[in-house]
């Protein structure tokens, strides 16, 4: 549900909620899910983003985010120069993704000799955004709380496991959803808490068998 | 829960005897949780950037296609020659409408209010008013959580984008808010500023969106300055006593049976309106 700051706000550089502020979003939820700026982001347009995104810079604006800027900063319109004054290499293309939501950002990002995350994401407008995929698997999020991102193999105990955790660090969940390739293989749990979840929970939580991967989106932390 | 209409908001306001602006803040504090203070806080945040943004304005700068970027600074120099046919006041409202459709066509910061497109009716408004007759700004934050309100019961009722309901929804709503918002600094009661909100929003029914090319520039700046003289003109007639004989609440539904109707091709597909026009055509040619 919308609040009045949604109505008056957000604060942000234009020329559009949609293709501007949210694409900035996007850019800026795929670097913390990340952890940190990628080395090399390869960034995909679908539909309006690709047909109309040069004149609504969400391209300039996707690159920003990933690094690190918020909505209403002043330097999105170069964020192409500080990129390469940072050292974060980026390709940007045009791309039909399937069932995608008109606004879809697809983004690649990699660290030299490190990880990689692939995510997919869409604005709705308001500035507001959903993440749909992560890795390859179906999620559906906002990232305007926190969230704990828990990959791990679709086996009995991992839930319990999860909040047995969160609990334990007094933890309170908001909501909590699990998605799941096929039965037996991968499968990822989004869970939305009211509050921090701390580093040593989350070291807990990737020493547990079955699970993979451990990532937690800080919303109250500035970067 | 945020009021699902006007009439539940002045119920409210009649209820705890308080006025429209104090029953949109309460009902912040309530549903977020937070301080009066707190929220009072934020809004003043919004209201300082909304200043910021007018004086940002840079006249040398083009939106990235090359079509909006000068109107501002335009309608400035010939203000200035104090020979205008709207008089001097409305002039200035007209003004600082297009330096926020341009600043937001060139990516500069802008406060969406309801939307990034029609960022310029509210403060055209507020920030006018507040500059020439030096009002009290705490008024003026009074008036933000009005317009604020308005707006949220415009969402709960139709919706606030061009994409869903056409330009009625993004510049008439912005129009119907900044309506009601100046109407409150000018001491209207709630009945009036809900006038002044119907008016303004029925004047603005049925317009389409045809963003040339998809962007928000063409028709987009210039549709700013009419939501904002509409919403003066709307102000001034609840003022004077008259009155919407539709209530408020029911032209907003009308406002979304009408966007409703509308076809695709109106709203925000870039396609049909002045979108679809020769000239767009060929502006879009050069620039994609
Ligand atoms: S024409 Fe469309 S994009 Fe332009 S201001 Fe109106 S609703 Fe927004």
């Amino acid at each position: 549900m919308a609040n009045i700051f949604d109505i008056l706000g957000p604060v942000m550089v234009g020329p559009s909620s949609s293709h501007t502020a949210g694409a900035v979003r996007i850019g800026l939820i795929a670097r913390q899910l990340f952890g940190r700026q990628p080395d090399k982001a390869v960034v995909y347009l679908h539909g309006s983003f690709a047909a109309t995104g040069k004149g609504h810079g969400t391209d300039k604006a996707l690159i920003a985010g990933l690094l690190g800027m918020k909505p209403d900063d002043l330097r999105i319109p170069e964020s192409f120069d500080i990129a390469e004054e940072m050292g974060m290499e980026f390709v940007i293309e045009p791309k039909e993704l399937r069932d995608a939501h008109p606004n879809t950002a697809k983004i690649i990002m990699e660290e030299k000799g490190g990880k990689r995350l692939e995510l997919q994401a869409y604005s709705i407008g308001g500035g507001r955004i959903r993440v749909s995929m992560l890795d390859g698997m179906e999620v559906n999020f906002s990232g305007e709380t926190n969230t704990l991102i828990v990959r791990n193999q679709d086996q009995p105990g991992c839930i319990t496991d999860v909040s047995t955790v969160l609990n334990l660090c007094k933890v309170n969940i908001a909501t909590m959803q699990v998605f799941r390739a096929r039965r037996g293989g991968s499968a990822v749990m989004v869970v939305e808490t009211d509050q921090v979840v701390p580093k040593s929970a989350i070291e807990m939580l990737e020493g547990r068998e079955g699970i993979l991967k451990v990532t937690f989106l800080n919303v109250s932390e500035k970067e | 829960m945020s009021y699902q209409s006007m009439e539940e908001a002045y119920a409210r306001c009649e209820k705890d005897g308080i006025e429209f602006w104090k029953a949109v803040q309460l009902e912040d504090a309530e549903e977020r949780d937070i301080k009066t203070e707190d929220s009072w806080k934020q809004m003043k945040g919004m209201w300082q950037a909304m200043l910021d943004s007018i004086d940002t304005y840079d006249p040398s700068l083009m939106s990235r296609s090359g079509l909006v970027g000068k109107e501002g600074g335009k309608m400035e120099e010939y203000l200035k020659k104090g020979d205008t046919l709207c008089g001097d006041y409305m002039a200035k409202v007209m003004a600082n409408a297009l330096k926020m459709g341009c600043n937001n066509a060139c990516m500069k910061r802008i406060v969406a209010a309801p939307t990034a497109g029609a960022c310029g009716v509210l403060p055209a408004v507020l920030v006018t008013y507040y500059r020439e007759y030096e009002a009290p700004e705490e008024r003026m934050i009074e008036a933000m959580y009005v317009a604020a309100g308005v707006g949220q019961i415009i969402a709960n009722r139709a919706y606030l984008a061009g994409a869903s309901g056409g330009c009625q929804a993004e510049i008439g709503s912005g129009s119907g808010m900044a309506a009601a918002a100046i109407c409150h600094v000018k001491g209207g009661n709630k009945e009036q500023l809900g006038h002044a909100c119907a008016m303004a929003l029925k004047n603005l029914m049925g317009l389409v969106c045809d963003p040339v090319g998809g962007l928000v520039e063409v028709p987009c700046v210039k549709r700013n300055v009419g939501g904002a003289v509409n919403a003066m003109a709307a102000a001034d007639m609840a003022l004077a006593g008259i009155i919407s004989q539709i209530p408020v609440d029911q032209v907003i539904d009308a406002m979304k049976e009408v966007g409703d109707r509308m076809d695709v091709s109106l709203k925000e597909t870039g396609v049909g309106g002045v979108a679809g026009s020769v000239r767009a055509q060929e502006v879009v040619e050069k620039i994609f």
